[in-house]
């Protein structure tokens, strides 16, 4: 269990930091920001999750991942009107705009996929 | 219209140690917690946590700092600068978001049929495919509205 831990906190990190340097390159920073959205968290998860309890479970939490990526849809459009048009603080805003993401993805969880 | 992306890897030498080392750590936990989350509550609930906005205070953060310690290098504040290109890497990520619920569509409806790798490198295909469709094309309605 440890062991198997340790390996997504390894591969989860290596594979952020991966999109995250290749998003670094890039320019105009509207492209870049892309890769802010890149699926790296589900690529690192889902390697390990398919070996260790099948296809089939992966899938389930894929289709759960559909909500919780509107839900990123949403968190990500207002936190770029909070700091491009009122000059929020990119902490204050990213951080405060966390339980939106939860509250949102939870809501759609229940309503459309449960 | 033209894509003009530019690629500069000189960001990578400029790039501090820390800005990694602090992403790496994100990335971990977020994994971590996806794991702890489906093996607790179940994977449909688990699930959502693989679209966790993990990295996007960090990565915002850091670049609003970025901008602003260049602009206070010629005199500067640089604060309102800093914030406006933390909000435009934002409105990218909510573009990248849309090609992220087409990966986790392909997966989940073709994982259970096909080979893994064919299946996970044909989604990340596609979620770059779609992000850049959907970056392209609301560059252009933007330039048309000008």
């Amino acid at each position: 269990m440890l062991t198997q831990l340790l390996l997504r906190f390894l591969i989860g990190g290596l594979v952020v930091c991966v999109f995250a340097a290749i998003s670094d390159i890039f320019k105009p920073k509207s492209f870049a920001g892309l890769f802010g959205a890149a699926p790296s968290v589900a690529l690192a998860t889902l390697c390990l999750t398919i070996s260790s309890q099948g296809k089939v479970y992966a899938a389930v939490e894929t289709r759960s991942m559909i909500a919780g990526a509107a839900a990123f849809f949403i968190y990500a459009s207002c936190a770029a009107w909070l700091m491009m048009k009122r000059h929020l603080s990119s902490l204050a805003v990213t951080v405060s705009l966390i339980p939106l993401w939860l509250g949102v993805s939870l809501g759609l969880w229940y309503l459309l996929l449960r | 219209m033209t894509l003009n992306i530019t690629i500069d890897l000189s960001t990578l030498r400029r790039a501090k140690w820390h800005q990694f080392v602090l992403r790496f750590i994100f990335g971990g936990i977020i994994c971590v917690l996806a794991g702890v989350i489906a093996e607790k509550y179940g994977p449909a609930v688990g699930g959502l946590f693989l679209a966790f906005p993990a990295i996007f205070p960090a990565s915002a953060t850091l670049l609003e700092n970025e901008q602003k310690e260049k602009k206070q290098r010629v005199g500067l504040s640089g604060s309102t600068r800093g914030r406006r290109v933390a909000g435009v890497d934002a409105a990218g990520a909510a573009m990248g978001c849309i090609g992220m619920i087409v990966f986790a569509a392909i997966v989940w409806r073709l994982l259970p049929k096909q080979s893994v790798p064919t299946v996970l490198i044909g989604a990340t295909a596609a979620w770059f495919g779609v992000s850049v469709l959907v970056w392209q094309l609301r560059r252009m309605w933007v330039h048309s509205h000008k």
